[in-house]
């Protein structure tokens, strides 16, 4: 029986044609979307495969770090969220204000809505364990709930924006923000304070920040910024999600003249435009196939059997999906769009959705088992 | 299938599916709604002296 060392050696040559064909044809997708429709798109592309490759090759996510701060009280993976946001925070907060005419923030009105649709979300996504960033990371290195609650996320994120406005005309506040250097300084503040409560609640032993956290959270970093700076606004994935489905519908006769949303000038020019012009399907189908890059390039990355699950552990996947699409619309964002680009474009909706979503988190791990998604080997 | 893989279905078809579904998507989109890459718009926003047009899931259109 060979060793580990010897096995890899052994396996060595037979990676090298598979690794290398999937580098060229990364790159070679880059470079068609720039030659199709346009550089800047390509550079998309490129950003969300490096989101991709960082998020499935480091392990890290978000819904699985809640995951781990609620059961076993283990912040790791909570504070590199926090550092992620902060260093985004540093650098966007400052160049939203002096560029306000070319980027935007993701500022978003808190409301009754809101709040329902992050503390659904959290449910959700602990059911699934896939937020938004994670559903597609999952689906990309062969997750099968994941690849189920993908569609179903779609198809959920489409319905949710067509009865938006219903959902917001319950009451909802004006978008409220802080912006410059003194939003830089409000936004540690609060994200200093949450770290300080996570050390305070985790168990001795577990309080310290795992190198790969924190290399993971520099890379997302550095590349929510290169989303910024190259589209013009913040990481996000519903809207995408969303609009793929709106495609589908009005590629098979559906009148959406019924949802504001849809009907508006903007969302109808979107669903008659190129996906390989939308700034979130672009970067959402970089993680994806960054994800799949990233698991096929690992030594038997993809070949682990898939889990036995039930039939109620599908249709609660299928069921949780159109939940994660439906009430992310209503949060205006999911964790992506809402928590991670809120905060660190100085949104309050940032702030209530993360704790909104993290109460939901709480019952959503303990709905999990109930509905067969522990599964058996 | 390598030589390494136990027996049954492996996450390598629910992988191969989903980029296989996304990429049979960007084809049919493509081949309903192509591009114009003469006019796209410039590289980066930063400096482009252009509002995003983008679509957001924070934001709601006019």
């Amino acid at each position: 029986m060979p060793s580990a060392a010897e096995h890899a050696v052994i396996l060595a040559p037979r990676l090298w044609p598979r690794r290398s064909a999937l580098v060229v044809v990364a790159v070679l997708a880059i470079l068609a979307v720039m030659i199709l429709s346009g550089i800047r798109y390509g550079l998309l592309l490129a950003v969300g495969l490096g989101f991709g490759l960082v998020l499935e090759g480091l392990r890290f996510g978000f819904a699985g770090p809640w995951r781990a701060m609620i059961l076993r009280r283990e912040p790791s993976g909570l504070y590199a969220q926090l550092i992620a946001i902060g260093l985004v925070a540093i650098v966007a907060l400052p160049l939203i204000a002096s560029r306000s005419g070319e980027l935007v923030g993701a500022q978003a009105p808190v409301g009754f809505a809101m709040v329902g649709g992050a503390f659904v979300f959290g449910v959700a996504m602990q059911i699934v364990l896939g937020c938004g960033s994670g559903t597609l990371v999952n689906a990309g290195s062969g997750n099968p709930v994941a690849v189920l609650a993908l569609p179903f996320f779609a198809i959920g994120s489409f319905a949710g924006a067509y009865h938006l406005f219903w959902w917001t005309d319950l009451g909802a506040l004006p978008p409220i923000g802080v912006a410059g250097w003194s939003g830089v300084a409000a936004t540690l503040l609060g994200l200093g304070a949450v770290a300080a409560i996570l050390y305070r609640v985790a168990v001795r032993g577990q309080r310290s920040l795992q190198r790969r956290h924190l290399v993971a959270a520099v890379i997302v970093a550095a590349l929510a910024l290169a989303n910024l700076v190259v589209a013009g606004q913040p990481w996000g994935v519903v809207y995408g999600l969303g609009l793929w489905a709106a495609k589908g519908a009005a590629a098979f006769g559906a009148d959406l003249s019924g949802s504001p949303f849809w009907a508006a000038r903007e969302s109808a020019e979107r669903i008659g435009a190129s996906l390989l012009t939308d700034v979130t399907s672009l970067t959402n189908i970089g993680i994806v196939l960054g994800a799949f890059v990233v698991a096929s390039w690992r030594n038997g990355g993809l070949s682990a059997r898939i889990p036995v699950l039930p039939l109620r552990a599908w249709i609660a996947t299928a069921v949780a999906g159109l939940l994660l699409g439906y009430s992310s619309r209503l949060a205006f964002g999911c964790n992506v769009g809402a928590f991670f680009s809120g905060i660190s474009t100085g949104s309050l909706h940032g702030w209530v959705w993360f704790g909104a979503a993290f109460a939901g988190s709480a019952i959503g791990i303990k709905l999990r088992p109930i509905l067969g998604l522990e599964a058996r080997s | 299938m390598t030589l390494d893989e136990p027996p049954g279905l492996t996450r390598r078809t629910p992988a191969r599916l989903a980029v296989f579904l996304l990429m049979l998507l960007v084809v049919v989109d493509y081949a309903a709604n192509s591009p114009n890459p003469y006019r796209a718009p410039s590289i980066l926003a930063l400096g482009s002296g252009a509002a995003s047009a983008g679509g957001f899931c924070g934001a709601l259109p006019d």
